[in-house]
Formats: structure tokens, sequence, C-alpha cells
């Protein structure tokens, strides 16, 4: 195995993908809206796309835009047909981001002939083709650093989240754990509500290009999942989750390019290996964490048994 | 019409008649899911310092107007009055304690943090948790006899402790007017007493208590004010002219065993 230069951004970039999800991950998880995080990964795509047919550039300002407006509908559509349409929200959910998803795919397909937009890259992105594309060459140090777009999008993204969390923490807290109360004092669990799906819809269009809308959810969901086994502070829990994210990066990145020789091929997928990384460490953390760990929990078993 | 009514009383007068020495006033209130009325056309004034029961049969609307009266359903019709003001103005004068169940009791927080949220509409936006609401959430937690517990996760607390961290974090509120959804629901005889001397305790303080209950036996021993509910109000007033036979046939309708045993209770407890 050989380790470019082109290596570390990938893993930079699939890292900092990986926080940026992870961040708002952990609210998703806790108040029980982790597919909402799915619905809201595919259902942009309509947005993107006309974004992208306005402008024919890519992760423009434009595009954000049209992703996060597409995305807070996303999640008002799901509130108002599981409302009126006699239907629960997670069928709501099914109906609203299968039928933005389609439209978004049909109109990839249509403009395919004159854009560069692939709709495989839009399920799995294309994180191996994202350091070529160099914006920034700061020179630090006697060496040029050829900064790709992606990292720095991404790294924008990841600040914003950051604040987010920090700033609204004691609100996301609250608003989560018993959004009646939050309202009657006036933190509107419902604003809350919005504006963690707006930045759940920007921060998808910005891991898209790098992981797609499928591996993104894993992104969402799984570190956030993994660090809820091992704490029970929701700060330390926010830090794991960052923690399992930037892991499943590197780890995913380096079994992307060692893991196929053990069978005879060259390389493989890295924003899908990304994810398997993160399903493997939940695995593991699932047995062995120490309170609610699989193991542990059969351990105490026993234990108490031979009283 | 009620503002202009609170603006004509001069600033300091403070006569009983005064609109904004009651706490709630509701008139008119009709809440409707899809069209169906579940509350209606209710009509209610609480005066100061009462504990109040709430009472009616499964289905009779006790939740939804109390989630009427604090903005987190939409009403049809009518208008909520908090000490003379809408709502909105009075909000932090209100305090309100949802139901055991309506949250997940696995969130990663400690009996602690939950009882600091409390606090979090004093501190305002932006604010951190401070070392005095810190503070103060551990002087209620003692008060409700649950200072050791105050760094577990909130799922190794029984149920008891639970509702009494519920009411802990209603403490360090410290609102003038409370709203509580059934703390009594499956608690312990310990709690029980906890929550009546709490109750008590509140009541001294000058303090107005609504209480949506269950437990028609344990009425008039714990609240000297009562509203029956049956998508109206049947009768609202002091427990000892409001809670008869009559009266909760009337509320109850034909649930008769349900019925008998109320009038063995009310029996019993005279």
């Amino acid at each position: 195995m050989t380790w470019y230069v082109m290596d570390t951004w990938i893993v930079v970039v699939g890292a900092l993908a990986a926080t940026a999800c992870a961040l708002l991950g952990n609210f998703l998880v806790l108040r029980k809206m982790s597919m909402m995080g799915d619905a809201i990964s595919h259902a942009v795509l309509p947005g993107l796309a006309i974004a992208f047919l306005i402008t024919e550039a890519r992760a423009s300002l434009t595009m954000f835009l049209g992703a996060a407006v597409v995305g807070v509908l996303t999640a008002v559509f799901t509130q108002w047909i599981s409302r009126f349409g006699k239907v629960d929200e997670g069928a709501s959910m099914g109906i609203v981001f299968t039928s933005l998803f389609a439209v978004g795919l049909l109109l990839i397909v249509q403009a395919a002939d004159h854009v560069d937009l692939d709709p495989g890259c839009v399920l799995y992105g294309a994180i191996e083709l994202t350091p070529l594309d160099v914006v920034w060459r700061p020179r630090y140090f006697g060496t040029e650093f050829e900064v790709p777009r992606a990292a720095l999008v991404l790294a924008g993204v990841t600040v914003l989240n950051v604040g987010f969390v920090v700033a609204f923490f004691k609100e996301l807290r609250i608003s989560s754990f018993d959004p009646e109360l939050a309202t009657t004092m006036g933190i509107h669990s419902n604003l809350m509500h919005y504006l963690l799906m707006t930045l759940v819809a920007v921060t998808t269009v910005a891991a898209f290009e790098a992981v797609g809308s499928i591996i993104v959810i894993a992104m969402l969901i799984v570190p956030a999942a993994t660090a809820h086994l091992l704490t029970d502070r929701l700060w330390l829990m926010v830090v794991l989750s960052v923690v399992f994210a930037i892991a499943a990066a590197v780890l995913g990145h380096l079994s992307a390019l060692i893991v196929p020789g053990w069978v005879g091929f060259t390389d493989t997928s890295t924003s899908g290996m990304m994810a398997v990384a993160s399903g493997v460490l939940f695995t593991l953390v699932l047995l062995a964490a120490p309170r609610y760990g699989v193991l542990c929990k059969r351990l105490r078993k026993t234990e108490a048994a031979a009283f | 019409m009620i503002n202009a009514v609170s603006k004509q009383a001069s600033p300091g007068h403070e006569a009983l008649a005064d609109p904004k020495r009651i706490p709630l006033t509701i008139r008119d209130l009709t809440v409707a899911y899809h069209r169906k009325p579940v509350i209606w056309d209710i009509d209610l004034s609480i005066p100061e310092g009462k504990l109040v029961s709430i009472v009616g049969p499964n289905g009779a609307g006790k939740s939804t107007l109390i989630k009427a009266c604090l903005d987190l359903i939409p009403r049809s019709s009518g208008e909520v009055i908090i000490y003379g003001q809408s709502y909105e103005k009075e909000r932090k004068r209100v305090g309100y304690v949802p139901q055991r169940e309506s949250v997940d009791w696995d969130f990663p927080v400690s009996a602690l943090d939950v009882v600091a949220m409390g606090t979090y509409a004093q501190l305002g936006w932006f604010r951190r948790v401070s070392k005095r609401s810190k503070a103060l959430s551990m002087q209620a937690l003692e008060r409700v006899g649950l200072a050791d517990y105050a760094h577990r996760q909130i799922s190794q607390l029984s149920g008891g402790q639970q509702q009494r961290t519920f009411l802990a974090r209603a403490l360090v509120q410290d609102a003038d007017i409370y709203f509580m959804d059934e703390p009594f629901a499956a608690v312990d005889a310990a709690t029980e007493r906890a929550i009546v001397e709490l109750l008590k305790d509140l009541q001294r303080r000058g303090k107005t208590v609504l209480v949506v209950h269950h437990d028609l036996a344990t009425v008039p021993q714990y609240f000297d004010w009562t509203v029956l509910l049956n998508m109206r109000v049947v009768a609202a007033g002091p427990t000892e002219s409001v809670f008869t036979q009559e009266n909760l046939r009337r509320t109850y309708g034909g649930k008769l065993t349900l019925l008998t045993q109320a009038a063995n209770e009310i029996v019993k407890s005279r």
C-alpha cells in the first residue's frame, strides 16, 4: 500500500463529512427521528437538481439554498400528511421523501445529457475524486497545500454545526428531552426542530458529493448511536460521536486500501468502507460497552443468578 | 376586553376582584381534533392559592384542557387569561409538569440535569446553566428527598423517583400557577405522601396548583377546589360542595362500578 497526499485529503474530507453529520445525528437519534435524516438526505435531491440546472455549478450557494428549502419542506410535508392524511409519521415520511427523491432523479436523468451530474454519484458519492478539485493553494512551512473544494465546504459546515450545538446546547437538550416543557418556557421546540432539519439538509448537501445520499445516513446515525451506548451524559455523547466519526473515516479509508488486497482486488469504495467501519465500531461497542453492552449485561445476569 | 379592564385598574390596587389576582380564567374554550370537539365551551375561574383537582372519566379532555391553556395544542375558540394577562405575557409565572410517560427516560441526562431544566426559562437563550441554577436544583432535589440520586441517569430511578424529579423541576421554575398532568399516576405510597406535602407547601406560599387526578378516593382529602370535567365543565368550585354523588354521576355517566366505588369513598371520607 502506498499513501499519497491525495489519501490524506480523502481522509480529511471523510472525517469532516462524518463529523458534521455526527454532531447533528446525536439529536436525531435522541429525538427518535433517525429516519428523518434518511428522508431529508434523499428529499433534497430535487432541490439540488434544480439549483444545479440553474447555476450549472456544484456546491454553489444556490445549491445549499435549494437543499435547505426542500429539506424544510420535507419536514413540513411530513407533519401535514401525518396530521391530515390519517397515516402515521413513518408512512407520511415514506410518501414525502420517495416522491421528492423520484422527482430529483427524473430531473437528473433528464438533464444528464448536458450536465455533469451522475445518478450513481448521487447515491454513493465520489470521495476518491474530491482531492482533484483544488480551489486553494496556501503555502505554509515552505510546502504548498492543495486544498480541495470539498474539504473547504465541509470544514465550513462543520464549524457551523459545532457553533449550533455549542450555542444551543441547552435548548437542544430540553427540546429533545421534553419538547412540551420547552415550548411552555418559550423555547419553541418546533422552531428547534426546523432549525435542526435545515442544518441536516445543508450538511447532507455538503456531504453529498463526497459520500452520496445513502452513506450519509450512516454518518448521521451510527456514530451517535455508538456514543449513546457508552455514556449517560449528553455532552460526552456528542464528543464521543465525533471521535467515532473520525475513527470511521480513517479506518474506512485504510481498509478500503488494504482489505481488498487480501482477496485479490486492488481497492474499493472508500465511502462504502467508511460506513462499514462505522458499523463495525458500533457492533464492537454494542458487545463490549461497560454498562449497556450485551456481554456485560449477560455477565451481570449470570452473576446475579449465581447469588 | 380583559386587557382594557386591567389597564383601568390603577397599579398597586389589589382588591380581590382585581383580575391580576386571579391566576386562571378560561372563557368559551373549545378544542377540536379533526372537527370533533374534545372539550367544549369551557368557562372557568380559579381563585388564588387553591389546590385544584381536575377530575373526569378517560377521554374527558383533562390533559387537553391543560395543554390548551399552555398553548401546546391549538384552540378552536376561546381565551385563557393568566393573572389578567395573556398566557404569552405571563409565561414565566406558569409551571408545567407533564405526564411521566411523555418523555424518554433513557435520555442521557442525570436527575440534576432534568431539574436544572426548570431554570432554563430564567436563563434565556445562549446562557449556560450557572453554578447558581445548579445549586438551586440541588436544593429542590433535597426537598423531594432525592439528593443522593442527583447524579444518576434518570432511567435508574424508580417511577416514583422520576415523578419527584419532575416535581423538583417544577419547584425551581418558581412559578405562581402550576399545571400538573397526573403526578400521582402509578407512584408508590412514599412518593404520594411527598407530593401531597409539596402541594400543601406550594399552597402555603400562595401558589395555585391544578392537578389532573384519577383517584377519586383522595380528592376530598388532597384538594380544596375541584373541577369535574366531561367534555364540558360539569361542576367547579370548593370540593366540599362540588364533589357530590349527583355531580359524579353526571360526570361519569353510566360507569356504575366506578360510581359505587366513588360513593363509598365519599361516605368513608366524611
